[in-house]
């Protein structure tokens, strides 16, 4: 019955193996289930956030792995957009990646707020001045857009395809396509800005405050670069990801080297106006509030190190790395530098959620730490754990990578298998040849 | 079409931190009026519910100069681009125009705490267990004022319950205006070194206006420019000192240099 559903010619492991691959994921699953029933069952009680720490590892999460899963908004603004089609080799895993990652953060979200029976008040009386309900607005409606753009990766399914009506419906939606990249574009242009706005927006809390254009404080701006940027590098280190995994090459090199490089151009545009905000909120907004910047980072816990590492270490170094050509073209390089741009901007979001609740703003307050509790890791496990199952089942049965058919030739792949202290020594001593037969 | 609301009072409150002697009166009257329920013994200083919340300020001197105020901290009551009402996505903070004061609509509460993380004053307060009263309790609950649940936020509303209680006298009085008289807040009422003076702000010759404009008033983050109606007063100089100071420096935490 299995190996019906495996799409034809697609190696796929034993259904055992499988299993066997799914068993741990399911077992974190369930835990995170206990947790999660914890927590709407008795209430946040069962959570380490308290009156001050308002906001805990969930938000910070949710911020992150909306970041992370822009790759699927970015992918396809490029390839049906901007007609970039080196990318056809990945829009599914991007779409695939940016429905866990939304539906994730979504269904964490209705955990984290404590009655999610009311979640739909914010349609009914919405506060059109708060940035939240541009967030769940353009967050709801670009999930339907995901789920959307998701259908025709499951139609792809062996027994699916058999099915007359859905060839034509998957036919007519590929026809769509482009429409939908569209509306998910302007819709994530505007909730990946709105969660930079969250936190830009708060008057409150100088250390996050920054200055508006037009409606929209500066983070609005820097966070859907800053997505941008991460999620095709998240695209990129998946991909490289899976194919470890499951042993196979599964996209061309260009791809990756293609994916480094518009990371690395979007990297480069949002560092470099990171710093100019930064240095604006130094030395005029945190200053107005009546805050000197660099107070913020009196306290050991997170000192001016950790400016230093989100602009510089997490950067620029990976801005450059993924934009000089020489660099992409050594791969471990250009994974390294592409986790390092993940890695940036998940640091970037900690910095806005819980450096931002840990600060003090009263004269008499102190600075407070946080810790989360094990319902919380376990909840976020779940996330975790439905993201892998959820792909591991896409990957089975349906077709991923549409590149994978072709690239099962029995000729040795050079990419990755070999490692670069090889690849220079192959390259001498042909070179060596080269002259010799001279 | 738009309505037009006439602004008709600002109220406001003065609290003398040189009368206040911690005694706490204030926030037990203050959870009393409000059904604010009993902590729980799993509650802890950052989990309870105190809408009022009592913190006792040094002058970090050694004795005998060391001297000890208590701030009584709540919703400060901002009137200028309130930071809560901006953000809540449901609409479910208010800002009273005719009152000037800002209140919770606990039945529209999505629970998302974003308020929380926006007020300035930590003066905002989760329901992070069920309330719970004693039986003796339920008895003693105030029905001019409803329960929160579970999931909820909720804060100080200057006793929104006692001010439609003094409407409500008002206008059976055949008055559209209400007495002063009527409308004390229970933290006013309690304060046994009346070290709370409550009022209009918009009334020159109220007590609270006279002692607002006095210059041993102070507010705290006062350069956030958000407009509080709660005052401070007192005559040391290192309350003042402290009150300005932006973010300080306790021995308990790690500091660098």
């Amino acid at each position: 019955m299995d190996k019906k559903l495996i799409p034809r010619g697609l190696q796929r492991t034993s259904f055992g193996n499988f299993l066997l691959w799914l068993f741990p994921w399911v077992a974190l699953l369930s835990v995170g289930l206990y947790a999660i029933y914890l927590c709407l069952a008795e209430g946040l009680n069962h959570t380490n956030m308290d009156n001050r720490f308002a906001f805990g590892l969930w938000i910070y999460l949710d911020l992150t792995i909306i970041a992370l899963g822009a790759g699927a908004f970015f992918t396809g603004f490029l390839l049906y957009i901007l007609r970039r089609h080196e990318l056809k080799s990945v829009i599914n895993s991007a779409v695939v990646l940016g429905l866990i990652c939304y539906s994730g953060a979504v269904g964490i979200l209705m955990v984290d707020v404590g009655q999610p029976l009311r979640a739909w008040f914010t349609f009914w009386h919405p506060n059109v001045h708060s940035m939240l309900t541009e967030v769940t607005f353009c967050l709801t409606c670009y999930l339907i857009v995901l789920l959307i753009e998701y259908v025709p990766i499951v139609l792809k399914n062996r027994k699916l395809r058999q099915i007359p009506k859905f060839l034509v419906f998957e036919f007519q939606l590929h026809k769509l396509m482009p429409v939908f990249a569209g509306i998910g574009t302007f819709l994530s242009f505007f909730h990946q800005g709105s969660l930079g706005g969250l936190f830009g927006v708060l008057r409150g809390r100088p250390f996050a405050f920054r200055e508006a254009f037009g409606i929209w404080p500066s983070t609005f701006f820097l966070f859907v670069l800053s997505a941008a940027a991460a999620g095709l590098s998240f695209v990129m280190l998946t991909t490289w990801l899976v194919q470890k995994i499951t042993k196979k090459q599964l996209v061309k090199p260009e791809v990756f080297k293609f994916l480094g490089k518009i990371s690395g151009i979007m990297l480069s545009v949002y560092i470099l106006l990171k710093a100019i905000d930064t240095l604006v909120w130094i030395n005029a907004t945190s200053l107005s509030a009546g805050f000197p910047a660099f107070e913020f980072y009196a306290r050991k816990s997170f000192g001016t190190w950790i400016l230093f590492t989100e602009i510089v270490v997490l950067g620029m170094i990976p801005a450059l790395l993924l934009t000089s050509r020489r660099m992409r073209e050594r791969p471990k390089i250009l994974l390294l530098a592409g986790l390092m741009a993940c890695g940036g901007i998940m640091l970037n979001r900690f910095v806005m959620t819980i450096q931002t609740l840990a600060l003090p703003t009263l004269p008499f307050d102190a600075f407070l730490s946080y810790s989360p509790s094990w319902e919380e890791i376990a909840a976020f496990l779940f996330v975790v754990a439905y993201g892998v199952i959820l792909y591991s089942l896409t990957y089975r049965y349906s077709v991923i990578f549409p590149q994978e058919r072709e690239l099962q030739s029995p000729v040795p792949v050079q990419y990755e298998t070999q490692p670069f202290s090889e690849r220079v020594a192959e390259k001498f001593f042909s070179a060596l040849t080269f002259f010799k037969a001279k | 079409m738009e309505t037009t609301v006439e602004k008709k009072s600002r109220y406001g409150m003065v609290i003398n931190l040189d009368r206040c002697n911690g005694c706490g009166a204030c926030a037990v009257a203050c959870a009393v009026e409000n059904n604010v329920p009993p902590a729980l013994t799993a509650m802890n200083s950052r989990t309870g519910l105190t809408w009022l919340n009592l913190i006792p300020v040094s002058n970090n001197e050694n004795y005998p100069d060391n001297e000890t105020v208590y701030i009584p901290m709540f919703c400060q009551q901002c009137e200028n681009d309130t930071p809560c009402v901006k953000v809540c996505p449901q609409n479910a903070i208010e800002f009273d125009e005719a009152t000037g004061i800002v209140s919770q609509i606990p039945q529209r509460c999505l629970g998302c705490r974003y308020c929380m993380a926006a007020c300035p004053y930590h003066a905002r307060y989760f329901n992070w267990w069920d309330p719970e009263w004693t039986d003796g309790m339920k008895q003693q609950l105030n029905p001019a004022v409803s329960p929160r649940m579970r999931g909820v936020v909720e804060k100080c509303n200057f006793c929104h319950g006692r001010l439609h209680a003094a409407r409500e006298k008002a206008a059976a009085n055949g008055s559209s205006e209400i007495d002063m008289n009527d409308y004390v807040p229970a933290c006013v009422e309690a304060c046994p070194e009346k070290a709370i003076v409550f009022g209009d702000l918009n009334d020159p010759d109220s007590e609270v206006s006279k002692l607002s404009r006095d210059t041993n008033t102070f507010q705290f983050l006062t350069r956030l420019d958000t407009k509080p109606k709660v005052y401070f007063y007192s005559q040391k100089n290192w309350v003042h000192t402290m009150a300005e100071r932006a973010m300080t420096r306790t021995g308990k935490e790690e500091l660098y240099g």
